[in-house]
């Protein structure tokens, strides 16, 4: 039986000139669910079917992109999960974090909780889905993977590390059908009162090198960071554990 | 008697045969996209395309422009006197007699024909095209034995039943190839397709010593973008495909199959000539692309090309330099017909091999081919204390900074014009950020959309400014400028704008004496014409002119001029980077270490790039203006 796959995408924003493209990791999302399901996978988003952007994401040779036609202010949540509701899916696949509006990088979490299935975050690559399962190549730092087993039905975020997107090909994005269903009417309440302003640089600390040769600033430079300091924390309480990433954040004035 | 009467048979069965196949092979040709041609005009005006257009390019080889000359023209000449003769009958002797002295002008060609065939250099296909010559001498021969009963030389009825069975053998073979062949898709062919390719071209501004360059505009709503199968050029394209001799003179031009990456121009003309009729190119007797064997090939008019007749590698390679149409004699037009299928290997199915994807994104997202932030296009003028259009609104010449704007070696040259036109006091101002990438790199990769939205864009741009001439020291945006962004100004924004070269524009300023220059110390110079300011411009002298003004006597090239070999760069071919055995620009500066130069010069930021990429030692690579700018006599004010 071949297994239910909905990728999710959204408007992203490219880095240097600030214009609407198609996301980074959302397009390695339904990279991964061409992989997985051909063109079978449905392609959903939550916004206005007359998106440009969303032909850019069809031109990878989706027949069809699912449009949860609402306005700008709309929150995607509601409609994306009533959505899921009544789909039947095995495996939706989300990007880890937007590249516009709040960016929160919740989506995904949400999703799973109101579902209530599994999330598996940072995901590399779905190699197999037999038996109810899915195995899974997580994404860790430095190019390393973990393997882990998921029961279906479960939501995955898409790690920068899965395969990069096909290129986007005009003519089938112009002729691809935007099937649009209503959305939610729900206002955003938390992003109607933000306001959006260009981020600023934040200073990064710098690395104290002292390396004699080449070599050594080689290692320096592609060795893990050896966490002298951190700590493992596993016995401790919850109130505990929290107390020492709160001082933490003090002690980096991240927080004050 | 019936045998008496057999030669005539003969000579109406096959041109009648003749013209079915005929017939039949325009058929072929109308399975194309239509496409609008003024058919009157076209055939009156064909007599002359083929005297003055097809054979100024014939007459570069005198040998066989002569040859040519004498074989066609006496053949059409014979023929028509044949049926006056043989098929009507018309007994009057002069007649006769002007029939034997065509038949003998087409003998002496034939002779000619034959002897260039008997040590064929390689560009020449061989094959069927080996028994023409003799194919031809037996028509002359078998004709002029039986004209000269009519011309009153031998009595009627000379060597009885033998001699009219033995010419009537003769008919067969001479009119077989040359009126059945001519339909059916022989060597002969090119004569009747020829003809009215030449009537009906798709870029009838070629002729009478134009210059149509410009690629076509691609109809963003078709129902497929691009070509996918031979059914989807334009007819009169795929008759051009028909009307080739297989000279191979593209071939010997073609920078990509010299440095053996899978392109052969010719082998491609015949693959598309495989596609329109169908079948496969095991027949085909000439050079393959290289590192690929013939024989595998197979098509159909409505097969997808790709997918069995031409590799996609073979249409990457080409950098469009136009060698190939620049110099082949019935006036094939290469780079169309492989920009066509490349369009559709971008625009429907996103394969553009290499960095192209990756390029055609950054130009979708930020307008350069890198991804660099729009809003730093300016930094490099900082302290340039140059005019910006916004500010100005009306100036006499814009300068058309081009994405050079983003590269340091290319900003070099950028300030050596400005410092340049700072001297001769120019009216000058720059778009600024407002600019963006002309589109070129994206249209000849095939994505005609782009294309079409940067230069509607740039367009709107340059709409709300007045100036009297654009500049630009990018022989790629000076193209698009000039040649294509017409398809697209509905608003008039270039109307009675000259658009030019940095180096024409220079050489206009040195001639004016606006710029004093110093005469050259240097040693010795050679200069590279740009394929984009060459071959699709015309602009030879300008460049030229400017070095001799410093007193330069340029060691030409043996490749130079309109035969100006490509430096590898064009046709976004650096950016799909197929591999083959040797480099391109390596070739060219192989080209030119052999005049003994020690100095390059140039006019294009992409051959500096290229020449320059070229491992030492070789000579120094510099554009024209960085030239002129070292010998700039500077005036204190
Ligand atoms: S395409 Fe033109 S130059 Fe090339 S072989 Fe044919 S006729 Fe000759
Ligand atoms: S345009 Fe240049 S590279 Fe392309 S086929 Fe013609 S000669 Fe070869």
């Amino acid at each position: 039986m071949p297994h239910k796959v909905i990728s999710l995408i959204s408007v992203g924003r490219h880095p240097q000139s600030g214009r609407s493209r198609r996301a980074d990791q959302d397009s390695r999302a339904v990279e991964l669910g061409l992989k997985l399901a051909g063109t079978d996978l449905d392609v959903v988003h939550a916004g206005s079917s007359e998106e440009p952007v969303l032909r850019q994401y069809a031109g990878m040779g989706l027949p069809k992109v699912t449009v949860l036609e609402q306005a700008e202010s709309a929150d995607a949540l509601p409609a994306i999960s009533s959505y899921l509701k009544t789909q039947q899916a095995d495996i939706v696949l989300t990007g880890v974090r937007s590249e516009s509006g709040e960016s929160s990088g919740m989506t995904p979490y949400l999703l799973a909780e109101q579902l209530g299935w599994p999330i598996v975050a940072r995901v590399a690559d779905i190699v197999e889905v037999k038996d109810g399962e899915a195995q899974v190549l997580l994404a860790l730092p430095r190019g390393q993977r973990r393997q882990v087993t998921v029961k279906l039905p479960f939501i995955a975020s898409i790690d920068n590390a899965a395969e990069a997107a096909r290129q986007s090909a005009f003519g089938p994005g112009l002729r691809a059908k935007m099937e649009a269903q209503s959305g939610s009417t729900e206002e955003d309440s938390v992003r109607v009162n933000w306001s959006e302003a260009p981020a600023k640089a934040r200073p990064k600390r710098l690395k104290v090198v002292k390396a004699k040769t080449a070599a050594d600033r080689f290692k320096a430079a592609t060795a893990k960071p050896q966490g002298g300091s951190g700590k493992v924390m596993k016995n401790e309480s919850a109130q505990e554990q929290a107390q020492a990433i709160f001082d933490l954040l003090i002690e980096e004035k991240i927080i004050r | 008697m019936v045998i008496d009467w057999l030669p005539s048979i003969l000579i109406v069965a096959l041109l009648l045969i003749g013209v079915v196949g005929m017939l039949r092979r325009s058929s072929l040709w109308r399975a194309g996209r239509p496409e609008k041609v003024n058919i009157i005009a076209g055939l009156l005006a064909m007599p002359g395309r083929y005297f003055k257009d097809l054979h100024h390019v014939v007459e570069r080889d005198k040998y066989m422009a002569n040859t040519h000359v004498a074989t066609g023209g006496g053949f059409v000449l014979s023929m028509v006197l044949v049926l006056v003769v043989h098929v009507f009958k018309v007994e009057q002797q002069i007649v006769a007699w002007a029939l034997l002295a065509a038949l003998l002008l087409m003998l002496v060609g034939a002779f000619f024909v034959f002897k260039r065939r008997l040590n064929p250099p390689e560009r020449l296909s061989k094959g069927p095209w080996m028994r023409l010559p003799k194919s031809l001498i037996i028509f002359a021969l078998t004709f002029i034995v039986l004209t000269l009963p009519a011309a009153g030389v031998l009595p009627e009825g000379t060597g009885g039943v033998a001699l009219i069975a033995v010419l009537s053998i003769g008919v067969i073979i001479g009119l077989g190839e040359l009126l059945f062949g001519m339909g059916w898709g022989g060597p002969m062919k090119h004569a009747f397709a020829g003809t009215l390719h030449l009537a009906f071209h798709r870029r009838p501004e070629r002729f009478g010593g134009g210059r149509s360059t410009g690629l076509k505009p691609v109809d963003l709503e078709g129902d497929v973008l691009g070509v996918a199968k031979p059914s989807d050029f334009k007819w009169n394209q795929l008759l051009g495909f028909d009307a080739c001799v297989q000279c191979g003179k593209c071939q010997a031009m073609c920078p990509a199959f010299a440095a053996g990456q899978p392109l052969n121009p010719k082998k491609l003309i015949q693959d598309m000539v495989v596609g329109l009729a169908g079948g496969t190119d095991a027949n085909y007797a000439g050079s393959p692309y290289p590192g690929k064997e013939v024989g595998n090939a197979k098509g159909g008019p409505n097969e997808i090309i790709t997918a069995g007749l031409v590799s996609q590698e073979t249409l990457w390679s080409c950098t469009t330099c136009r060698a190939c149409v620049e110099e082949c004699p019935m006036m094939i037009e290469h780079v169309d017909a492989i920009v066509d299928m490349r369009r559709f290997l971008t625009m429907e199915k996103g394969e553009t091999p290499n960095k192209g994807s990756e390029v055609l994104e950054n130009i979708i997202a930020t307008d350069n081919p890198n991804g660099y932030a729009p809003g730093s296009r300016t930094n490099w003028a900082a302290d340039q204390n140059l005019a910006v259009m916004k500010d100005k609104k009306e100036v006499d010449v814009l300068f058309w900074v081009s994405d050079g704007a983003f590269d340091m070696r290319s900003q070099r040259i950028l300030r050596a014009f400005v410092k340049l036109m700072k001297a001769a006091d120019v009216d000058v101002a720059i778009l600024g950020d407002e600019e963006r990438d002309s589109g070129d790199v994206a249209r000849r990769l095939g994505d005609d959309a782009t294309f079409q939205s940067l230069a509607k864009r740039n367009l709107a741009t340059l709409g709300q400014y007045k100036f009297n001439k654009i500049v630009t020291t990018d022989p790629h945006a000076y193209h698009c400028l000039r040649n294509e962004y017409a398809d697209f100004d509905k608003d008039g924004a270039l109307a009675g704008v000259e658009v030019l070269h940095h180096t024409t524009f220079l050489n206009q300023l040195v001639q004016s004496g606006a710029l004093k220059l110093d005469a050259f110390k240097g040693g010795k110079v050679t200069y590279h014409d740009p394929c984009y300011l060459g071959r699709y411009n015309g602009e030879y002298e300008a460049p030229r002119d400017l070095l001799r003004s410093l007193g330069i006597e340029i060691s030409e090239m043996e490749r130079s001029g309109f035969r100006s070999r490509c430096c590898g760069g064009g046709g976004g071919a650096p950016i799909t980077d197929i591999p083959g055995e040797r480099r391109i620009a390596d070739m060219r500066m192989e080209d030119a270490s052999a005049t003994g130069a020690e100095l390059v010069a140039v006019g294009c930021q992409q051959c500096t790039a290229m020449l320059e990429g070229v491992v030492e030692p070789r000579p120094e690579v510099k554009d024209i203006s960085e030239i002129l700018v070292d010998q700039l006599v500077e005036e204190v004010h």
